[in-house]
């Protein structure tokens, strides 16, 4: 019998390898082990292993001032968690903070000193060494203040208070230039409003625990406003002790859906619906006549002028809030047994009008709310009490003689301490003067700034910008020096928990790991170019570094921080009535400062021409969209809801009927158009919105950052331009009018 | 077509065909031994040396040696944190208090001084029992709670005088411990393998709640968080 070989055999050897290969464990085990190979995908984050420890820190990140805790495996920062014993957060934090590693840890960091080689925003740039770094700065300010013209300087920061605001403000005092200020918020606002009610250099807190019925005018409580984690735990105990709140603004927010009723309000006319509560209570009678005879002055005046023009049927038709509405706010207000008024429109970052503050507080003053259990108190700023005075050579004093830039403190602004928002017009304008040199600290005025545009175009004229940018922001994109700050878990710092807390309270930041990059804290910065000027300057920043200076600053508390981490006045009490007004009366002035009242509550007008707009567009504030001086990490872009960003397209909010009556349908493409500019979206037909209408996130549309960031939606602030408020100075910008047309 | 036709048409093609019939289904019954006994030397023989690489540890440690000259047995080394984790191999802080100075000179010493001690640097331990990234595992909840002993999962490593090779699975990259020695899977030993298999089988057998605490649900749960 011969063997043949043919297509047959070979197919037996398949069937029999086949046969054969499945009684072996070949396929079973191959199968098992791919399957735990999806486990391990190279980008999967792989948190080292050994033992944990914990470093509590306040988190410099937003104004906020959370305790943190973070946790450690060897010298990697692993999770960052709310410190249960801080005062204000008890454990909680906000998504940004909870992010916060990205931001330590990410892509965007500033890794080195580097100064400008190409064209301005050409992003192209050379490492340079730290020495080099800080001789440059020195050189630069040195020239300008060599030729007499110091005030030609100005310091930008975003942080109000603590050691180095306060830092930054001594070195431009000693350097001769009045021009150091703040990012515009709505501190400013409540800080005028305090000087000219009270007569009080200080700051707003507010009781907010004890407050049982809570009228808020546009207030994103839970949504960022204020102390973020402190204010989240806040509502819950108003929930828990059945306080009731009201949120009054034309878009159902997170914070107006939890609240107890919702009060849709035509945008702009807030000041109307405060003085229409104001006319109810005083036209019955129902204000606290104690506070009111005793312990004000110029009501009069306010009650002539509020009976005047402001009666509910005359406020409900230009605020389209019901007449039954306004009595009933006002009664359940006045009759209350902590009733609590507040203002600032989201998470404040835009003032708005003053008018809006004086009458949001005359409420609580009129129910006598004030430095009293759940109300509004005035205390006192935070300060570096241990430093000495700083010193002034002549040419200081020359230059801290000039008027600022800003107008602030000037004839037409007298109560302003600083108006940012004025500055770019200063800046294009060049008078007073103009501006040689513009320092940048924890501040992105060209992304946050309403009017973006006009913001860069200014910045664009300054000679010398330094940005102290710890991510490569927008600001510092166009910037010709940037000298990287530690990041927020890299450095020494503290934060003073103002935002609306009413007790001093400062909590210490530190170094919870090492630098990752090759950055410098910018106090040591500033300390190391006040040492290369010499002289007057150096005498008054002759710390040697900036730990010393500060707990030079809180020798009084350093015992407290070093051990606990903050230090909180437990047993700080408000002055009394008698003693809380050093007004001209000794006296609450309802007059507001002999302001004229009515210039001083006239609605601000939106920008643009009604008769080629027809809309209106509001930006809001999300807590899930960072909108500070820093972007939102990739970990806070993901909980951005698909309603609001599909891929890189903003969807904007429109009233269903706005919408049907445009032609509109959910998902359809448009044109955004505001005087300013006009950006391509997508309609999202939403009942949450007012009709006439069109609201956008703030915080989108940033061109700086990474791929997670950077083009997705688009910057409210590119939209939206600043309007100046007559009575103030501020930015009283609410909105603008806008059209939406088909793509 | 009559019906003889067509049957002498079938006959005559068997006819054609007939004579390899019998070759043709002997080679195919031949091949399709080849193929199989093949196939059982592949998968059973050579698959499981292709699929794992060998390893030697940076460091050749003698845990019989050491056991001797700790009080606390294996926990002196691997030992449970104050948070309640486990320490898992030790780190260098651990080595130092006694290998601050070479301890003998042989060539194994020396490695572990000069690298290691010398250069303050960890020793990349590699670790038999590593478990995949998605599963959960307490000790505390075994050693301290279950009062298990070491060697039902690990045998008898505390005896041993050399660290065995380490092989390394080419596709999941885990250590061969997991799956075990045998390459079919069979174990005569509880510490012989270390998949979810031979964890649920304790489970089971020990009445092991079967729920997990955090979640209260199912039995996936209580190791896959």
């Amino acid at each position: 019998m011969s063997m043949k070989i043919d297509r047959r055999s070979f197919l037996a050897l398949g069937v029999g390898g086949a046969v054969g290969t499945a009684l072996t464990p070949l396929p079973w085990k191959i199968q098992d082990d791919l399957a735990i190979w999806t486990q391990m995908w190279p980008w999967t984050p792989d948190p080292p292993g050994g033992a944990n420890t914990y470093v509590n820190t306040v988190s410099p990140l937003c104004g906020s001032g959370c305790g943190v805790t973070v946790r450690k495996v060897g010298e990697r920062a692993v999770k960052i968690e709310g410190r249960k014993d801080f005062p204000t957060n008890e454990g909680g934090l906000c998504n940004l903070c909870a992010a916060g590693l990205q931001m330590l840890y990410g892509p965007t960091r500033v890794p080195f000193p580097m100064k400008r080689i190409g064209e301005r925003g050409a992003n192209e740039w050379q490492r340079i060494s730290w020495e080099e770094a800080i001789s440059m700065l020195a050189e630069q300010l040195g020239e300008i203040r060599q030729a007499g013209q110091p005030e030609t300087v100005c310091c930008l920061s975003g942080r109000r208070y603590g050691s180095m605001p306060d830092l930054l403000k001594r070195f431009m005092t000693a350097y001769g230039s009045p021009n150091f200020t703040v990012m515009p918020s709505m501190a400013d606002g409540y800080d005028m409003m305090l000087k000219r009610m009270h007569g009080v250099e200080g700051r707003v807190g507010f009781d907010l625990g004890k407050a049982d019925y809570i009228l808020s005018f546009g207030s994103g409580l839970i949504e960022g406003w204020g102390n973020t984690a402190y204010m989240i735990r806040i509502n819950s105990l108003w929930k828990e002790n059945n306080a009731t709140i009201k949120q009054i603004e034309p878009r159902l927010s997170n914070t107006a859906a939890k609240a107890d009723q919702w009060i849709p309000i035509t945008p702009g006319t807030e000041v109307l619906l405060a003085l229409g509560i104001a006319y109810v209570i005083i036209k019955e009678s129902l204000y606290n006549y104690d506070f009111v005879n005793n312990y004000a002055s110029g009501f009069e005046a306010l009650r002539s002028f509020v009976l005047s023009g402001y009666s509910p049927g005359n406020v409900a038709k230009q605020t389209g809030v019901d007449q039954s509405t306004i009595v009933t706010l006002a009664r359940e207000f006045a009759r209350s047994r902590r009733p609590l008024a507040l203002c600032g429109r989201g998470q404040g970052h835009v003032p708005g009008a003053l008018g809006g503050y004086v009458a949001v507080h005359l409420l609580n003053a009129l129910v006598g709310n004030i430095n009293r259990p759940g109300g509004v108190w005035a205390l006192p700023r935070p300060a570096m009490e241990g430093w000495p005075e700083p010193m002034l050579d002549a040419q200081a004093q020359a230059g801290m003689a000039k008027p600022r830039l800003d107008g602030a403190g000037g004839p037409a602004f007298p109560f302003a301490e600083q108006l940012a928002n004025r500055l770019p017009q200063a800046i294009t304008a060049g008078r007073p003067y103009p501006l040689k040199a513009l320092l940048v600290y924890e501040a992105n005025p060209v992304f946050s700034m309403p009017g973006a545009a006009a913001v860069r175009q200014a910045l664009q004229q300054v000679p010398f910008i330094v940005s102290f940018a710890t991510h490569m922001d927008e600001t510092a994109a166009i910037a010709d020096l940037i000298l990287p700050n530690h990041a927020h878990l890299e450095r020494w710092d503290d934060v003073a928990v103002t935002a609306g807390y009413n007790r001093p309270l400062v909590g210490l930041a530190q170094a919870v790991v090492a630098p990752q990059q090759d950055t410098m804290h910018t106090g040591d910065v500033f300390l190391q170019v006040a040492a290369t000027l010499g002289g007057s300057l150096a005498a008054s920043l002759a710390w040697n570094d900036y730990a010393a200076c500060l707990q030079e600053g809180h020798a009084a508390h350093w015992a407290d921080l070093e051990e606990n981490g903050y230090w909180l006045d437990r047993s700080y009490a408000p002055e009394t009535w008698s003693f809380a007004f050093p007004t001209p009366s000794g006296k609450f002035d309802f007059t507001a400062s002999d302001g004229d009242l009515k210039a001083l509550f006239a609605p601000i007008p939106a920008e643009g021409d009604g008769g080629s707009y027809n809309l209106k567009l509001i930006a809001y504030d999300s807590v899930r969209i960072a909108n500070g001086a820093v972007g939102s990490p990739p970990f806070l872009i993901k909980t951005v809801s698909d309603k609001v960003l599909e891929g890189n397209t903003l969807l904007v909010d429109v009233n269903p009927e706005t919408a049907q009556a445009a032609g509109f349908r959910e998902g359809d493409a448009a044109l955004l158009k505001t005087p300013l500019g006009s950006a391509s979206v997508r309609v999202h037909l939403s009942p949450d919105l007012m009709p006439g209408l069109v609201a956008i996130p703030r915080g989108l549309g940033h061109t700086a950052y990474d791929d997670y960031l950077a083009e997705k939606g688009i910057n409210a602030n590119d939209l939206i331009g600043p309007v100046e408020d007559p009575a103030s100075g501020l930015d009283a910008t609410w909105g603008i009018l806008a059209s939406l047309v088909k793509a | 077509m009559s019906k003889s036709d067509d049957t002498k048409h079938v006959a005559g093609e068997r006819q054609e065909k007939a004579p390899d019939t019998s070759g043709t289904g002997a080679s195919i019954l031949l091949f399709f031994v080849i193929g199989f006994a093949l196939s059982l030397v592949v998968g059973w023989g050579i698959f499981p040396k292709l699929l794992y690489s060998k390893k030697k540890q940076p460091v050749d440690f003698n845990h019989a040696m050491h056991l001797e000259l700790v009080d606390e047995g294996c926990q002196s080394c691997h030992f449970f944190r104050a948070d309640g984790s486990f320490s898992g191999a030790p780190t260098l802080a651990q080595c130092i208090g006694c290998h601050d100075e070479m301890q003998g000179d042989t060539a194994n010493e020396m490695n572990f001084y000069e690298n290691y001690i010398q250069k303050d640097r960890e020793v990349p331990w590699l670790i038999y029992a590593k478990q995949p990234q998605c599963v959960f595992f307490s000790h505390v909840a075994h050693v301290k709670m279950a009062n298990m002993d070491c060697v039902t999962c690990h045998g008898f490593i505390g005896d041993s005088t050399q660290l065995p090779i380490y092989e390394q699975n080419r596709i999941s990259l885990y250590s061969r411990n997991i799956w075990g020695k045998n390459i079919g899977g069979f174990k005569e030993n509880t510490w012989d393998r270390m998949k979810m298999d031979d964890c649920s089988e304790c489970h089971v057998r020990e009445g092991v709640r079967q729920a997990s605490v955090q979640t209260a649900k199912g039995g996936c749960f209580v190791c896959h968080k």
